[in-house]
């Protein structure tokens, strides 16, 4: 098992430029690497024979746009968390992503798990990730609109949301038979 | 202490009397009695409705945490076969009751209504569990606060989750207001 | 089909991407073919049109009685051979991460019931967890001796509705009663210390809920009462399933999954250990007393639904000699530490001291502020890897609280297990796969 300081000076020699922060806390190591370096980070971090991360846990993604010390720019920081099966390490990668360019790589051809969590952080946080082959909402219906986890949608929904009997011309169905989703805006 | 954030927008100053859902379970509360097709003495209609409260047979659709409850109704310590609930369809027009049990989200919500909509009449619903009945605790973006927003609900059943004996409770419940045949208590 | 073994991160190809041979075209404008040019023409058309059966789109929607709660399976058939699976979920998406963000820790704690209903007391002690390493306390060792054995109850729990749900998809409807007769008894066990049959609320950060600051009297020698019974329940499981020959059809050879390309989907718990990846978050990364028990990792080797199956009645069995030692071995002392600033005060206290007033007031509105920073935790669920990554920025709620939930990649991996089984295969498939929508939707 290498140590966290290993994992770190190995990283460290290969992307020096990239990387752009090391932080241990409570024996976790993170790494902040540059968005444009994520992928090349990462498929170093499963290829590299002495770390061997073949495991991707979970990948989301933080949004930090609340008004106290939290808030920081670039707005929102995608978060990547590994694990090694055969030495037993984890660390965890950021790649802090901004407001305004909301798009990173995609690393669903490094770890296929990764599709849907990519897809999830999309429906979120509205994250484009480039190279995915199906970035459609996943937890949210289809035609939702906003983005629930970023800071700026509120708890309740942005807007009120009513169903009405209406007619479901695509089943070809008589009226009044199914619902359908009827948004009235709120006034307050 | 952030009670504005926790709770979720309350609609102050929309006025919901004219909406849709209101109306329609307005409407489906005072509706009049069903008239037999032809005139039936008054004993035959108390069998009929013996029958159908001592038969009820509910479809399969259990959403959370209330659906393990409620297959621990059906199973063999609290026996709902016991009450008439011997099978439970999972074709909605084979059944007659749908116990809706646990939180609907804005995305079932359609499947919800389908489902109900493909049951034949005579039909009831029980609300089982604070989800069901007003969205229990998840006062959120995607919950349905109460599934009486897309069907009318004939028995609410508190609890988080309710135990079995109070969804049994509630069944019986249902089995007098059948027996009366009333739309109102 | 068999698989093959793939290399890390690869996939075995679809089969729509191997190549088709091309029918050869018969020569157009023969005024009189031969007859065997005719017997080869209709031999052609014949293939021609079982190559190009049409592919059928069958919704299993979320309201059926096979899919484990409310998910939503498109399938592409041909005939009765699948295609390709397209899992839809979020059907009972619930928002508990917009939550987290403005409950308090101990407000949460109820919600983490919420995630995988079937085993409450251990997504509880994950999140206390991870709030208790966020803020680097340790808790008492009779406190770690009841979260292992309430852990190891509700996986024998969630083990069991596994069996219950999963044997009568595939027929064995008496399996449902008596998973179900087993769980009744977990459920009263769960009911005799805190209070709830379900959604049990029952960990705090530091500790347990108490009342009179000990457990009920006699819970200990009631949980040993189950535990000596629960093996002649598991041996009625086995006589009835493991050689039956139904279920032995209906499971072997189903839905098979090597263990690099399970490793590559994400698969965790016994979906990846019954591929013979022998990886459990209790051995290798211990938590609690786990390192001090004497217990095997359940692991084998075939990778289909059988070998699911299997691993979970051998976890069972690992769960029943976990909670035996923990009843042996078990300590006296206290269940909460004494930091008063996380922990209620006893409520005697409340009475006549003026700080267990304050501390008491200021936990319940307030809440505990965490130090800034992030951690993540994972635990082995009865489901897989189930983990808290919680951001937090000083206060006294979560800032960000990503819930790592297995159910999510185990779905995910229906596509890859579900391809060139039939149509009722898809069923066992999902059954062995033991997900629960309350945690991939959260």
């Amino acid at each position: 098992m290498a140590t966290l300081q290993a994992i770190e000076q190995a990283v460290r020699q290969r992307f020096a430029e990239a990387l752009v922060e090391v932080v241990v806390f409570r024996g976790e190591l993170t790494l902040r690497v540059r968005r444009e370096a994520v992928r090349d980070v990462l498929r170093f971090l499963r290829d590299a024979p002495d770390l061997r991360f073949d495991y991707l846990s979970d990948v989301t993604a933080v949004d930090f746009l609340e008004a106290n010390n939290m808030r920081r720019v670039p707005r929102f920081e995608v978060v990547y968390h590994l694990l090694s099966l055969d030495y037993l390490h984890r660390v965890r990668v950021k790649a802090p992503v901004p407001e305004e360019d909301p798009r990173i790589d995609s690393v669903q051809d490094i770890w296929p798990t990764a599709n849907w969590h990519e897809r999830e952080v999309f429906d979120m946080f509205g994250i484009t990730f480039d190279g995915h082959p199906d970035l459609t909402r996943i937890l949210m219906p289809d035609d939702w609109e906003g983005h629930p986890l970023r800071k700026d949608f509120p708890i309740g929904g942005a807007v009120s949301f009513y169903f009405k009997r209406g007619t479901n011309e695509y089943a070809g169905e008589p009226p009044d038979m199914i619902p359908r989703i009827r948004r009235q805006d709120s006034d307050i | 202490m952030d009670l504005d954030r926790q709770m979720a927008p309350i609609q102050l100053g929309v006025d919901t009397s004219q909406s849709d859902n209101v109306l329609a379970r307005r409407a489906f509360y005072e509706r009049p009695e069903i008239e037999p097709p032809i005139p039936m003495p008054e004993t035959i209609l108390d069998v009929v409705r013996w029958c159908q409260k001592n038969s009820l047979w509910p479809v399969m659709l259990g959403l959370a945490c209330c659906a393990i409850e409620m297959m621990a109704m059906a199973a063999s310590r609290f026996d709902a076969a016991r009450f008439g609930s011997e099978v439970f369809r999972p074709s909605p027009r084979q059944a007659d009751l749908m116990i809706v049990s646990g939180w609907c989200s804005k995305k079932m919500a359609p499947v919800v209504r389908r489902v109900y909509d493909q049951m034949a009449d005579p039909k009831w619903v029980i609300a089982m569990g604070a989800c069901a009945s007003c969205g229990g605790p998840h006062n959120i973006y995607s919950v349905l606060q109460g599934i009486d927003q897309v069907i009318p609900v004939d028995i609410y059943v508190p609890g988080c989750p309710p135990r079995p004996e109070a969804l049994i409770y509630g069944i019986l419940q249902l089995q007098k207001r059948i027996a009366r045949n009333r739309a109102e208590a | 089909m068999r698989t093959q073994r793939a290399a890390p991160g690869e996939l075995t190809p679809e089969p729509s991407d191997l190549p088709r041979s091309e029918p050869e075209r018969t020569p157009a404008g023969k005024i009189e073919p031969a007859q065997a040019a005719v017997d080869a023409a209709a031999r052609q058309t014949v293939e021609r049109t079982w190559e190009n059966l049409e592919v059928l789109t069958l919704n299993m929607g979320p309201q059926h009685p096979s899919t484990h709660g409310v998910l939503r399976v498109v399938l592409d058939l041909e005939g009765e051979r699948v295609v390709r699976t397209r899992p839809v979920i979020g059907y009972l998406h619930s928002g508990k991460e917009k939550l987290a963000e403005v409950k308090t820790y101990h407000q949460f704690i109820p919600y983490t019931d919420r995630l995988d209903y079937l085993s409450p007391m251990a997504n509880n002690t994950a999140f206390v967890m991870t709030v208790e390493k966020l803020l680097g306390l340790d808790v008492t060792i009779t406190c770690q001796y009841l979260r292992t054995l309430l852990c190891e109850l509700a996986r024998i729990s969630s083990h069991c509705m596994f069996l219950a749900a999963h044997a009568l998809e595939l027929g064995a409807s008496s399996a449902f009663m008596y998973g179900f007769r087993e769980r009744e008894k977990t459920y009263d066990l769960f009911e005799q210390i805190c209070g709830a049959r379900l959604t049990v609320s029952y960990m705090r950060v530091g500790g347990v809920w108490v009342t009179r600051g000990r457990m009920p009297d006699g819970w200990l020698d009631r949980v040993r009462a189950y535990i000596d019974s629960f093996p002649g329940a598991l041996e009625e499981f086995d006589r009835l399933l493991t050689y039956n020959p139904i279920f032995m059809e209906r499971t072997i050879g189903i839905g098979s999954i090597s263990g690099p390309e399970a490793i590559a989907l994400g698969l965790s718990g016994p979906n990846l250990r019954a591929s013979g990846v022998a990886w459990d978050i209790r051995r290798s990364h211990p938590y609690l007393i786990y390192d001090q028990l004497d217990w095997n990792v359940a692991v084998e080797e075939a990778g289909d639904c059988y070998a699911r199956y299997l691993v979970r009645m051998k976890e069972m069995r690992e769960s029943v000699r976990i909670i035996r030692q923990c009843l042996d071995r078990w300590p006296d002392g206290p269940l909460n530490i004494d930091n008063p600033k996380v922990v209620y005060p006893p409520r005697a206290q409340l009475g006549y001291s003026m700080e267990a007033l304050i501390h008491h007031f200021l936990i319940a509105c307030e809440g505990f502020k965490t130090p800034v920073g992030e951690v993540y935790f994972a635990i082995e669920n009865s489901k897989g890897e189930f983990g808290f990554y919680c951001v937090s920025d000083g206060g006294t709620r979560p800032y960000r609280l990503k819930i790592r939930s297995p159910s999510f990649a185990s779905i995910q991996a229906l596509d890859r297990l579900c391809r060139g089984a039939l149509l009722a295969d898809v069923v066992a498939i999902i059954g062995s796969l033991d997900i629960v929508l309350g945690d991939s939707d959260r």
